[in-house]
């Protein structure tokens, strides 16, 4: 065990002194990011880098949060309707609070995507303020745990992959993959970051709602 | 070492201090505590960095949602303790 | 001594603990924990080191933000086998680690 920390240790200071002693970068990102911004269809930078510059690798990253739900669902029980629905204890001010706060938190989501074009936020931001909520009302029984996903809850937890696939589809039939036309890409980025809110929000939630059933 | 370097190396200070204390505490349910404390001051680290989108995502996915994950696992949200330290 | 920089080093500080974690660690929950401490040293390096001229970065930061949804997406696939196991064997130790 000693040799493990001692290990550890070495590695640390090794990395301290190697990043003390770094000499400037050879590339400008931020300069390359400001000089494209205005073509990029929204006016934030980081929302630019995200949903646009860098959106192949936000495409793969919805994929891999899908895949993740995918194995959570395929490992947790297979658990029927319990008999005793209320698995939480049920609070009054727990639930009076929820009441409250959930619509609030709703709210705060819808800001979030739509503000992510100008300022700080975006459709990650606000797929975890949905998630969030869920929890809340689970939390406080209002909402029971999610088991076998229907219908509808699968189309909103593959739906934001789906449109943003066909997006990146459409545009590599036109040419180059995920290259947005410079007219259209603040709107197309809206589109694909309200898809991608309401099945992030789901599929956060989900990682929770599913694993969150009562071994027997 | 102005105020803003001050206050960076104690953020930064107190990181490593509640991470070290959420590895080393033998009640796993004080890790966990510690942990979302850990993230919640990742939040002001992320703020401190110019980044204030990673903030945001920090604190509601990094501390909130894996908080909620972590402490639903030890079973306390459940009303009972499942599993000793 | 830039912000970026300090929070650079005490990310791969933070690294270095959450790698000697999750080998000496012989609980899952603490190995599950030990790792997302890995993997927030990680970003931390990440926009430190981009930034340590002041300069706020922002792909370095969208990178991150990618890294903090898959982070936790990997907590939760390693918490559902952990109480897989702890739901199979009533413990959350591998079988191995607890013969010795």
């Amino acid at each position: 065990m000693k040799a493990v920390v001692l290990a550890a240790a070495a590695f640390a200071a090794l990395l301290v002194a190697v990043m003390l002693d770094l000499p400037a970068a050879a590339v400008d990102l931020p300069a390359a990011v400001a000089a494209n911004l205005s073509h990029s269809g929204v006016a934030h930078p980081v929302t630019a880098v995200l949903l646009n510059f860098r959106g192949y690798d936000t495409l793969l990253e919805i994929g891999v949060l899908l895949l993740a739900l995918l194995v959570v669902l395929a490992v947790s029980p297979h658990a029927e309707e319990p008999a005793g629905a209320a698995r939480v204890s049920v609070e009054p001010v727990l639930q009076a609070i929820a009441r409250i706060a959930v619509p609030l938190m709703l709210l705060a989501a819808v800001y979030l995507l739509w503000a992510g074009a100008h300022r700080p936020g975006g459709a990650f931001q606000a797929g975890a303020v949905l998630a969030a909520a869920a929890v809340l009302l689970h939390l406080a029984g209002l909402l029971p745990g999610w088991h076998a996903p229907k219908l509808l809850l699968r189309a909103g937890l593959a739906g934001g992959f789906l449109v943003f696939l066909a997006a990146a589809a459409a545009l590599l039939a036109r040419g180059a993959l995920l290259a947005y036309p410079p007219a259209a890409a603040g709107a197309l980025i809206l589109v694909i970051e309200s898809a991608l809110t309401v099945s992030l929000g789901l599929t956060l939630a989900g990682l929770f709602l599913f694993l969150s059933r009562d071994e027997a | 070492m102005n105020t803003g370097l001050a206050f960076d190396l104690l953020l930064a200070a107190a990181l490593l201090w509640s991470a070290w204390r959420a590895l080393a505490t033998p009640d796993i349910f004080r890790a966990v505590i510690l942990f979302i404390v850990f993230g919640l001051l990742m939040t002001l680290a992320w703020a401190r960095l110019d980044a204030p989108d990673i903030a945001l995502a920090e604190a509601a996915i990094g501390a909130g949602l894996t908080g909620a994950l972590l402490l639903d696992a030890i079973g306390v949200l459940r009303g009972r303790r499942q599993e000793k330290p | 001594m830039t912000t970026g920089l300090v929070f650079a080093v005490a990310g791969a500080i933070l690294f270095s603990m959450g790698v000697a974690g999750v080998i000496l660690l012989a609980h899952l929950l603490r190995r599950i924990l030990a790792f997302n401490l890995m993997g927030s040293g990680a970003f931390l390096v990440l926009v430190g080191l981009a930034q340590r001229a002041g300069i706020a970065d922002p792909v370095p930061q969208a990178m991150v933000l990618t890294g903090i949804v898959v982070a936790v997406a990997a907590t939760a696939l390693a918490l559902a086998l952990a109480r897989r196991l702890h739901a199979l064997t009533g413990a959350y130790t591998l079988p191995e680690a607890r013969d010795d």
